[in-house]
C-alpha cells in the first residue's frame, strides 16, 4: 500500500528533455511519480504498404528509458482514437474552412488536461505534471490559480495553455516553468539522461516532414475539391488555385501570379472557394474579433481592459484594448495595426507575465 | 511492495528445474548437434530426449514433433504449410472469430493471397456451434484451424468433435493448443488432430521455443528453408537450451499437472467467489464450465479495464486487460466483441490467469485490494453515477 502522506504525480512524458526533467525534478522533490506517454499517432499506419507496428515512435522509447533511469512506473496510454477525433479532424476541417488551426492547443486542452488528467486522478494522483514552460501559482486575494509565462521568455508556452479552467489548473504542475531551457538541458545532463541534448521537437508532431498540405491532401475521404480562383479585393480573377487548404493568411509563395510586386494571401471567400490576395500593406489590420474566450485572471470580463496580446506563438506581444461584445465574444483593438491576423489561431492576453485569458480568432477587422 | 503475478496466460516464469536443465547448454555443452565430433555428439541425444518428453505429454510419437520458435511460428507453419494458395480447388480455410492473432492474422494474410476463409462465430459464452462448422465445409475446404482454449476467456472448444468432423470430411485439422497444454490433459490420438501447436513459455518453459505436432504421414511445406534439421520441416541450427527447457517443462507438466491444477482451480474459484461477494455488476466472460482451470475473465461494469489494470499494477498485482499483444489499444477485444459483449462491458474486462506460484494468500491480497479500487473508479465514473441516479 502506498504512503498516503506522499503526494502522487502523474507526469506526461513525451520523450523530450523538458518532460523528462519535469519527472526528474518531481522525483527529486520526493513525490511519488508515475510516468505516462500518450500514444496518439500511429506513424507506421500512414503508409498503405507493409506492417503496422503495434509499437510506437522512438519518443516513447526515450520516455521509457528515462522512466527506467528514474525508477518510476511508466505506462503508455493509447489515445489514437481520441487524438484523431479531437485534434486531427479539427486540424483538417479548419484548413478546409480557410482557417489556420493550432493543434497543440487542442491537444493540451482535450487530451492532456481532460483525458490524461482524468486518468491521473483515476490513478489516485494529486497532480498531473507536464513539461510546459509556464508557471502556476495560487493568488489569495483573487481566490484563483493564476497562470504565468515561463521564466525563459524564448521558450514560454503559456500561449498554448489559455484554455485552462480553474478545476484543471489546480491539479497541474509545470516543474520546468522556473527554468531556462539551457538549465533544463544542464539538469538532464547532470542526471545522466540521454535525452539531454535531444533536438527540439518539430512543429506539428503528427506531420514529421512538416508538409501539412500533403498531409491534408493525403487524408482518406479528401475527395472534396476546394479548387477555385485567386482573386483580388475587388473580385477580379488573377489566377487559379488547387484548394484553399494549401494557403494561410500572409502566405506569399505558391500563388503563381506573375507580378512586379509580390501578392500575399489576405483571406478566403468560402462560398466560391476563392483565395483573396493583395499587397503587403493590405495585410495590416486594426483589430480582431475573438470567440470561445477563457479567462484565468478573473471569472469573466465585464468591462474594457488594456492588455498585451499574442496573436500567434512566437510573435511579439502587442498592446491592445479588449472590449467585451454581446454574445461573449471580444473585440480586440490594437494600438498599432498588426499584420496577418489569422482566423483559427489563438489570441492570448497578458498583463506582464500574467495570463489574463484568451480566445480563438474569428476574424480580423 | 508485495508482487503478485496472475497473468500466466501471457507468460509463465521458467520452472527452476527447466532452468537447471538448460544451464549446461548455455555454458559448456555448446556443440552443434549436426557436427560429427564429440562436441556435437554430446548434444544431439538431448534433443532426442526433449522430443520424447514433448511427445509423451501429447501422447504422440517423437517423430511427430517439430520444434519451432514458439507458438506463433507453429500456427504459421501449420496454416501456410498445409494450404497452397495456388491450388484453387482446395483453398478454403475454416477458423473462428476468436482465434489468437497468430492464427487470425495468418488467415487474413492467406485471404489476401487468394484463399477463402470462414470465420465461425461464437455464442455469448464464446462457444462455437458444430452445426455451423458442418455447414461451412465445402469441397474446397482444406484446413480447419480452431484453438483448443481461448487465451482471453479460457473457453474450451470441443476439439474432439471438431476432429471427428474434419476426419469424416478428409480435412486437415490444426489446433492452436498454446493455452491448453499444461493446463488440461491433451491426447492427440484421442482428439483426432493432425496438427497441434504449443509454446514453451506458457507452460513454465523458456520463451522462443515451441513445437508443432504433425501427425505421421502429414506432409508440410516448411516456412524456413535451409538445412536438414527437424527432418527438413524447420531449418536452422537447433535452439538447444530452448529445446531442453521445453522438454523439461513438458516432463514436469506430465508429472505434476493433475495435482497442481486442482489447486489452481480452487484458487481461481475462490477469487471469483470473493469478487462477486464483494462487488455488484461483475460479469464472468467465457464459458462458466468448459473453461481451462486457471482463467478468470471478469467485466467490471462502468469502468475501464485499463484503469483497473494500472491501479492494480501500482499495488503490485499483475493481470491483463485484453491479451498482452493487443492491450495498449483501447479497442474492445475481438474475442469479447465476437461474444456479442457490448463495447462498454468489454472495455471493463480484466483477465486473471493463475499459475503454479499463486497461493491462497495471493488471492486474499487481491480480494483485499481490488474491491476498493473498483469502488473508487466507479465513484469517478459518469456512467456509474448516471446509472445510480436512474435506479434511484
Amino acid at each position: 500500500m502506498r504512503d498516503k502522506c506522499q503526494k502522487r504525480v502523474v507526469v506526461s512524458m513525451s520523450g523530450g528533455v523538458d518532460s523528462s526533467v519535469a519527472a526528474a525534478l518531481l522525483k527529486e522533490r520526493g513525490y511519488d511519480v508515475i510516468g505516462v506517454s500518450m500514444q496518439i499517432w500511429n506513424y507506421s499506419s500512414q503508409g498503405d504498404e507493409g506492417f503496422r507496428s503495434c509499437c510506437s515512435p522512438e519518443d516513447i522509447y526515450h520516455a521509457r528509458a528515462v522512466a527506467d533511469k528514474l525508477e518510476i512506473p511508466f505506462y503508455v496510454l493509447n489515445l489514437e482514437n481520441e487524438f484523431e477525433k479531437e485534434v486531427i479532424n479539427y486540424f483538417v476541417s479548419e484548413y478546409m474552412n480557410g482557417r489556420t488551426p493550432n493543434p497543440c492547443i487542442l491537444c493540451n486542452q482535450k487530451l492532456k488536461f481532460e483525458i490524461l488528467l482524468r486518468k491521473a486522478l483515476e490513478l489516485q494522483a494529486d497532480y498531473l505534471a507536464t513539461g510546459h514552460y509556464a508557471r502556476i501559482s495560487w493568488n489569495d486575494s483573487r481566490g484563483r490559480y493564476l497562470l504565468f509565462k515561463g521564466v525563459d521568455a524564448e521558450k514560454d508556452q503559456s500561449y498554448f495553455l489559455f484554455t485552462l479552467k480553474q478545476e484543471e489548473i489546480k491539479r497541474l504542475v509545470f516543474p520546468i516553468g522556473d527554468f531556462a531551457k539551457k538549465e533544463v538541458r544542464e539538469i538532464a545532463a547532470k542526471l545522466g539522461l540521454k535525452v539531454a541534448y535531444k533536438k527540439e521537437s518539430q512543429e506539428i508532431c503528427f506531420i514529421p516532414d512538416n508538409d501539412y498540405r500533403r498531409f491534408i491532401t493525403g487524408r482518406k475521404g479528401m475527395d472534396k475539391s476546394t479548387k477555385g480562383n485567386v482573386i483580388n479585393k475587388d473580385g477580379d480573377v488573377l489566377g487559379k488555385h488547387e484548394g484553399i487548404h494549401l494557403f494561410t493568411i500572409g502566405q506569399r509563395k505558391g500563388l503563381g501570379i506573375p507580378a512586379s510586386h509580390p501578392y500575399y494571401v489576405l483571406g478566403f471567400e468560402l462560398k466560391s472557394n476563392s483565395v483573396i490576395v493583395g499587397r503587403d500593406e493590405d495585410l495590416l489590420c486594426k483589430g480582431l474579433i475573438a470567440e470561445d474566450l477563457n479567462w484565468i485572471l478573473f471569472p469573466d470580463l465585464d468591462s474594457e481592459i488594456t492588455a498585451s496580446c499574442k496573436i500567434r506563438y512566437r510573435y511579439k506581444d502587442t498592446e491592445a484594448t479588449i472590449i467585451p461584445q454581446d454574445g461573449g465574444n471580444v473585440l480586440v483593438r490594437f494600438k498599432k495595426p498588426q499584420k496577418a491576423i489569422t482566423p483559427g489561431q489563438a489570441v492570448v492576453f497578458y498583463d506582464g507575465d500574467v495570463v489574463i485569458g484568451g480566445g480563438w480568432i474569428k476574424e480580423s477587422i | 511492495m508485495k508482487k503478485i503475478y496472475m497473468d500466466h496466460n501471457a507468460t509463465t516464469p521458467l520452472h527452476p528445474e527447466a532452468l537447471d536443465a538448460m544451464l549446461p547448454f548455455l555454458k559448456d555443452n555448446f556443440g552443434n548437434p549436426s557436427s560429427i565430433h564429440w562436441a556435437g555428439r554430446g548434444v544431439k541425444k538431448y534433443i532426442d530426449e526433449a522430443r520424447e518428453k514433448a511427445a509423451d505429454l501429447l501422447n504422440a510419437d517423437p517423430s511427430e514433433i517439430v520444434f519451432t520458435g514458439g507458438g506463433s511460428e507453429g500456427d504459421n507453419l501449420a496454416i501456410k504449410g498445409v494450404v497452397n494458395v495456388l491450388k484453387k480447388k482446395s483453398n478454403h480455410i475454416i477458423t473462428t472469430q476468436v482465434e489468437h492473432p497468430a492464427v487470425l492474422t495468418t488467415c487474413q494474410y492467406m485471404e489476401k493471397r487468394g484463399c477463402k476463409v470462414t470465420y465461425l462465430p461464437v455464442d455469448h459464452d464464446g462457444m462455437i456451434d458444430l452445426d455451423d462448422l458442418r455447414d461451412s465445409i465445402t469441397k474446397k475446404t482444406v484446413l480447419i484451424s480452431i484453438m483448443y482454449a481461448n487465451n482471453e476467456t479460457g473457453t474450451l472448444f470441443p476439439i474432439k468433435e471438431v476432429g471427428e468432423i474434419a476426419a469424416d470430411n478428409g480435412i486437415v485439422f490444426h489446433t492452436d493448443a498454446v493455452q491448453a497444454v499444461g493446463k488440461i490433459p491433451v491426447d492427440v490420438k484421442d482428439l483426432n488432430v493432425d496438427l497441434l501447436s504449443l509454446s514453451g513459455h506458457k507452460l513454465y518453459g523458456p520463451k522462443g521455443i515451441g513445437c508443432l505436432y504433425v501427425k505421421e504421414g502429414r506432409s508440410l511445406v516448411p516456412l524456413i528453408h535451409g538445412g536438414h534439421q527437424e527432418g527438413g520441416r524447420r531449418a536452422g541450427t537447433e535452439n538447444i537450451p530452448g529445446i531442453v527447457g521445453l522438454g523439461k517443462a513438458c516432463e514436469i507438466a506430465n508429472r505434476d499437472m493433475e495435482s497442481q491444477l486442482k489447486h489452481i482451480a480452487k484458487l481461481r474459484d475462490r477469487l471469483y467467489k470473493g469478487v462477486i461477494d464483494k462487488l455488484d455488476h461483475v460479469k464472468l466472460n467465457g464459458h462458466p464450465v468448459n473453461r481451462i482451470p486457471n482463467t478468470l475473465n471478469l467485466s467490471f461494469e462502468f469502468i475501464e479495464g485499463e484503469s483497473l489494470l494500472l491501479n492494480l499494477d501500482l499495488e503490485g498485482i499483475a493481470v491483463s486487460s485484453g491479451s498482452a499483444c493487443t492491450s495498449g489499444s483501447l479497442k474492445p477485444s475481438h474475442v469479447l466483441t465476437a461474444m456479442d459483449i457490448t463495447p462498454e462491458i468489454a472495455q471493463g474486462s480484466l483477465r486473471f490467469s493463475l499459475g503454479l506460484g499463486n497461493t491462497e494468500e495471493d488471492v486474499e491480497y487481491v480480494l483485499g485490494v481490488l474491491p476498493e479500487i473498483v469502488n473508487r473508479l466507479r465513484s469517478m465514473s459518469p456512467l456509474y453515477s448516471s446509472r445510480k441516479s436512474e435506479s434511484g
